[in-house]
């Protein structure tokens, strides 16, 4: 299991439609990837977990990734969530 | 996971109460409460102040009140000065009663809030340690369903893709109370139960694939939803695995710890074909049937091992 954090910067937040492209990012991978921001992690790979945490800009979140392709989950997710939820 | 240190805002706890602010600012609501434990301030009235609580929640009822009336106005001042200046979070007088004017001079000055209860002293300790008890249980989110089946809290957990949230419908069309989808807050409330409940923002909606979000309470109704309920059982769903030994008689119990309570726990393979809201009902039933005495496993090993023991005679 390896983590990172980030800090999101896109200004709109994590809404509905960013979460999407998060989730559609996330689901590449076979690893199980969580989003922890305090005291709550949801699943990065369903949507209504995701957005409960409420993410605004300017938030930092940690990415946890947990399986066979973690390593590679963990720094491209790093780099799609700094770069505004795109590749 | 979390089970860092909780804590409610003192605006809940005033809305909560219904509590009259005798000296308040709008500001004293971010004020945050940690401990569940209460102080009555009769012996730091008195002076002593070893082994003092300052992050407690101080209630003044009507043993206190009565002393700090027989001092002098200096006295008293003084007195409460010594127990307002140490950094506690608030002070609530019980019994409606009147506070005495230092009282107000010195939570002014100290900028405490001073707040006021119609309610008699100890029912309104009982009242208020039981709320915190529960608003500052430790706290652990996990992704999964929550359902009622029968009067069972059902956790429903398993991968992302594995069908819980079908399997959640399924249960609601066929009777059964949706508590929560995808994320699930868990709380141990006391030392045996944990209770579940959805995020606000997210309750009562279920995310299906291929359709989207869909709203429960509106689709099926009130009588569909709950908004917390204990946790009695953990369903674990996977795909099915054939190296894998999947329980045949369910004599050997299995649990599932979470904040470290130990839950009974099964795990069910999924497979197609296999109609998953049905078997989460008839676990529901034989965890009930369990509860109040009989255990189907066992009755029938031991039915078996008499037969057995029979043909040997």
């Amino acid at each position: 299991m390896v983590a990172k954090e980030v800090t999101i910067l896109c200004k709109t937040g994590l809404e509905s439609k960013m979460a999407a492209k998060l989730i559609q990012k996330a689901s590449e991978y076979e690893s199980n990837i969580w989003i922890q921001k305090d005291e709550r992690k949801a699943n990065a790979k369903s949507l209504l977990g995701l957005l409960s945490l409420g993410i605004s800009p300017g938030d930092t979140i940690t990415i946890i990734t947990d399986g066979r392709d973690e390593e590679t989950a963990l720094n491209e997710l790093e780099a799609f969530a700094k770069n505004g939820m795109t590749d | 996971m979390s089970n860092g240190t909780q804590s409610v805002r003192l605006g809940k706890i005033v809305k909560e109460f219904m509590l009259e602010k005798l000296v308040y600012a709008p500001e004293f609501d971010n004020i945050l409460v940690t401990s569940t434990d209460i102080n009555r301030p009769g012996l730091q009235l008195d002076g002593f102040f070893e082994y003092f609580g300052n992050e407690r929640v101080q209630v003044i009822g009507k043993v206190e009140m009565t002393f700090l009336e027989k001092m002098s106005s200096q006295q008293r001042y003084k007195s409460l000065y010594e127990l307002f200046s140490r950094g506690i979070p608030c002070v609530i007088i019980a019994r409606g009663m009147e506070p005495f004017p230092e009282m107000v001079e010195v939570a002014r000055k100290c900028r405490i809030p001073l707040l006021r209860t119609p309610e008699v002293t100890s029912r309104f300790v009982g009242n208020l340690i039981a709320f915190l008890n529960v608003e500052l249980a430790p706290m652990e989110t996990m992704h999964g369903e929550l359902v009622e089946v029968y009067g069972e809290g059902i956790l429903i957990l398993g991968e992302s893709g594995v069908g819980k949230s079908e399997t959640a419908l399924e249960l609601v069309k066929r009777g059964h109370r949706l508590v929560a989808d995808d994320l699930v807050e868990i709380r141990r409330v006391s030392s045996k139960t944990l209770v579940g409940t959805a995020p606000e923002v997210i309750r009562h909606f279920v995310e299906i694939r291929g359709i989207g979000i869909l709203d429960v309470k509106y689709l099926y109704g009130v009588g569909s939803v709950k908004m917390t309920e204990s946790i009695n059982l953990v369903v674990k769903m996977e795909l099915w695995n054939p190296q894998k030994h999947y329980e045949r008689l369910g004599v050997d119990e299995q649990y599932t710890e979470i904040l470290g309570i130990k839950v009974p726990s099964l795990t069910i393979p999924v497979r197609p074909g296999r109609n998953l809201a049905i078997i989460i009902e008839v676990a529901a039933m034989n965890h009930r049937q369990r509860k109040m005495g009989y255990n189907a496993a066992e009755t029938f090993t031991r039915r078996i091992t008499e037969d057995i023991n029979k043909n040997r005679e």
